[in-house]
């Protein structure tokens, strides 16, 4: 598929070269048109859910902001933002902390009981967030975390440390003891020799691991409308509230600021891959 | 790691035992290092590992025993409970005198606690119409006569006291623990004759659990069927055209679950963007707008589409490591590209095939928010029912129960998952 047909190719090669990446456009279609379609649909100035002719048209008065309006404005929203953006870096703080730290005495050479204590620590990536949720409100309830913002904010680190040892794990695996071992030679002790020399190799490892974190809890709905209450509402929750009871247009307007938030997020981690190739001496690809 | 203390020239016993620079022996000064080591990288996972563990394992292992825990019966009324352990349900007679006077005198406590309907809806589950006898009973039982006979007074109030089955549920249920939670979540009862299976009609556990493991097979072939093509046509571009073609699979992979679920309620509608287009290019006629949401045809597109990134990613990364070599050795032994692809290229690629599909599987069986939202009824997973179970119907050790068996099911596939792919080997973005 790599090189262009030979000039030797069977009219049947040539359809199916062809036909294969029609087929493939279609599929990228549908992976990325529900997303992109959301975006105009937002500009929408009638409440409907589809392209009104106006639209169609590129009449500008077909268009408006009010949803995005709305979207600022509206206290519920606006709780609901604000909750999002408080609680998810807490619990990416969290996650980040305690799961670099684990992942790097994991990494050890001698560590007794290692696939258990991974299992342990990846389960909460694995258990069916329903169960989590469920766990979690029964235990939450029964310490009094149940309803505090303490409590989402314990539960979304949770979530979020398996995705945070995975990726610094992957960082570690490439990396060189010999430069903790110079670093102490020349007399360096732990702590310096961490911060000075391990810390800056293994950073893009943790910063992917911390986005992953943040956006595993800036996503979360199931475990929120169970631990948390009405004050905690996060945007998701907000949304999956408006999806339930009756469709809202803002929602819309939501969708698409967090479409432009995913896409920021998307070039940031590029940008860390690209980064951590070079840093390990292998070409950007 | 040893501290240098004194140097071999020191006099040292000539033993031939090898020593570290400090005079301990080699061997145990090594150990001790080790041991270091060890204690070292512990106190690094320590912190993670309690947090973890009081977070999340505890929460899980509590949800775990409530599906068996079974204390209501037993804790509200004791008495009762002591004197049934003489009585036979087969008997085919009432308890005697004793027993009613033990109900009495527990339902006075009860009553005063305010607790006695506990019991009610507990025994309710099991047996329709529990809860409004102890309900009624509670009101009656302070204008019994204190003197007794109970028995009498008991069956004035309310006759299915006078029902050998209403002793016998209460009996079934009386141990702390009970299997009565797990039977329910798989369409079974505790009868007087044992173990049976509810009517055929009665059995929606059974089919929530078919429907959700259909669903999921549905879903993951339809995310291998489309995710295989791309794959291969990413892992066989030039490495730059496939990472800009990547982006269009890790954009899906990192927008919102709500977005994309928002996403698909907004297009699949009726008056949708989808339907307004077929009528628009005439496929169909505005009165026969396809119906794709709030049923199985809507979880199925909505899922798939969520999923579709776990498809992808670990077949690309499978495909990537293929020499191109093999297909063309088929090829040069005249192979034709169809041999070449299935009987060389495609055997290459099950591993991949098996991680992803493992993986979409495990993610789709416990899936609540899409289909909850685009499922309508006929399209809801059995998460959705527990879920239902926690916060509407208030019957959390049946919820435990499905969850239980839900949870076991996953921790089964994820133990294949580990088998064939292992969990280092789980690859972000």
């Amino acid at each position: 598929m790599a090189s262009p047909l030979p000039p030797y190719a069977s009219s049947l090669q040539i359809g199916w070269y062809y036909a294969f990446r029609v087929i493939c456009g279609l599929i990228f279609f549908f992976l990325i048109f529900p997303i992109l379609v959301i975006v105009p649909l937002s500009f929408n100035a009638q409440d409907f859910f589809t392209f009104t002719p106006e639209m169609l048209a590129l009449n500008p008065e077909g268009y408006s902001l009010k949803h995005y309006r709305d979207f600022f404005t509206n206290p519920d929203w606006q709780l609901a933002l604000w909750n999002s953006v408080t609680i998810a870096p807490a619990a990416t703080l969290i996650a980040t902390v305690l799961g670099t730290l684990a992942a790097i005495g994991l990494s050890q050479a001698h560590v007794p009981y290692k696939s258990a204590i991974m299992a342990i620590l990846i389960s909460p990536m694995i258990v069916p967030l329903i169960i989590s949720a469920a766990g979690m409100y029964f235990f939450f309830s029964r310490i009094g975390l149940q309803g505090t913002y303490l409590g989402v904010v314990l539960a979304h680190a949770a979530l979020g440390t398996p995705f945070v040892i995975i990726t610094v794990t992957a960082t570690l695996v490439g990396f060189d003891r010999s430069l903790t071992r110079a670093s102490a030679s020349l007399g360096a002790d732990p702590v310096r020799t961490f911060f000075k020399v391990q810390m800056p190799l293994i950073m893009p490892g943790v910063i992917s691991g911390a986005l992953f974190a943040f956006i595993t809890s800036f996503d979360e709905v199931v475990i929120v409308l169970f631990v948390g209450s009405a004050s905690q509402k996060t945007l998701p929750w907000q949304m999956f509230i408006g999806l339930r009871e009756q469709i809202s247009p803002t929602i819309l307007a939501v969708a698409s600021v967090m479409v432009a938030l995913s896409i920021a997020l998307l070039f940031t981690l590029e940008l860390l891959r690209r980064r951590s190739e070079r840093l390990r001496g292998l070409a950007p690809g | 790691m040893s501290t240098v203390s004194e140097t071999s020239h020191s006099a040292l016993p000539d033993d031939g035992v090898v020593r570290a620079a400090d005079g301990t022996p080699l061997k145990k000064s090594l150990a001790r290092a080790l041991r270091r080591e060890k204690l070292r990288s512990f106190m690094l996972i320590a912190p993670l590992l309690a947090f973890i563990i009081i977070a999340f394992v505890a929460p899980i292992a509590d949800m775990l025993f409530r599906s068996v825990e079974n204390s209501i019966v037993r804790d509200t009324l004791p008495e009762t409970v002591e004197t049934l352990a003489d009585w036979d349900p087969q008997s085919g007679e009432l308890p005697d005198e004793r027993v009613f006077a033990a109900l009495y005198r527990d339902l006075q406590i009860a009553v005063e606690q305010r607790i006695h309907t506990r019991v009610g809806s507990r025994l309710n589950y099991q047996q329709p119409g529990m809860s409004g006898l102890f309900r009624g009973t509670g009101r009656d039982v302070r204008r019994m006569d204190e003197a007794g006979p109970f028995k009498p007074q008991f069956l004035e109030t309310d006759e299915d006291w006078a029902e050998i089955e209403t002793w016998a549920v209460i009996k079934r249920y009386s141990p702390t623990y009970t299997p009565g939670y797990f039977l329910n979540a798989v369409d079974a009862e505790l009868t007087a004759e044992g173990v049976e299976l509810k009517p055929q009609n009665e059995r929606i556990y059974i089919t929530l659990f078919n429907r959700t493991m259909v669903m999921s097979l549905i879903i993951t072939f339809s995310c291998l069927l489309l995710g295989y093509p791309i794959a291969y046509l990413l892992a066989h571009l030039p490495m730059r055209s496939a990472n800009v073609l990547m982006i269009l699979v890790l954009l899906p992979f990192w927008t919102s679950l709500l977005v994309r679920t928002s996403a698909w309620k907004v297009l699949l509608q009726q008056q949708g963007v989808i339907n307004d287009f077929l009528v628009w290019i005439n496929l169909i006629d505005d009165a026969g707008r396809l119906v794709m949401i709030n049923n199985q045809t809507g979880t199925i597109i909505a899922m798939t589409h969520i999923l579709l990134p776990f498809m992808i990613l670990p077949l690309y990364s499978v495909m990537q490591t293929i020499s191109p070599s093999y297909v063309r050795a088929a090829k040069s032994l005249g192979a034709t590209d169809w041999t070449a692809f299935w009987r060389v290229y495609f055997p290459q690629t099950v591993p991949g095939i098996g991680a992803g599909a493992i993986l979409v599987f495990i993610l789709s069986i416990g899936y609540y928010i899409t289909p909850e939202l685009v499922g309508g009824t006929s399209g809801v997973f059995i998460s959705n029912r527990i879920a239902y179970h926690i916060s509407t119907s208030l019957n959390w050790g049946l919820a435990a129960a499905l969850g239980t068996i839900l949870l076991g099911l996953v921790v089964v596939l994820f133990w294949v998952y580990d088998r064939i792919v292992g969990i280092d080997n789980v690859k972000l973005g």
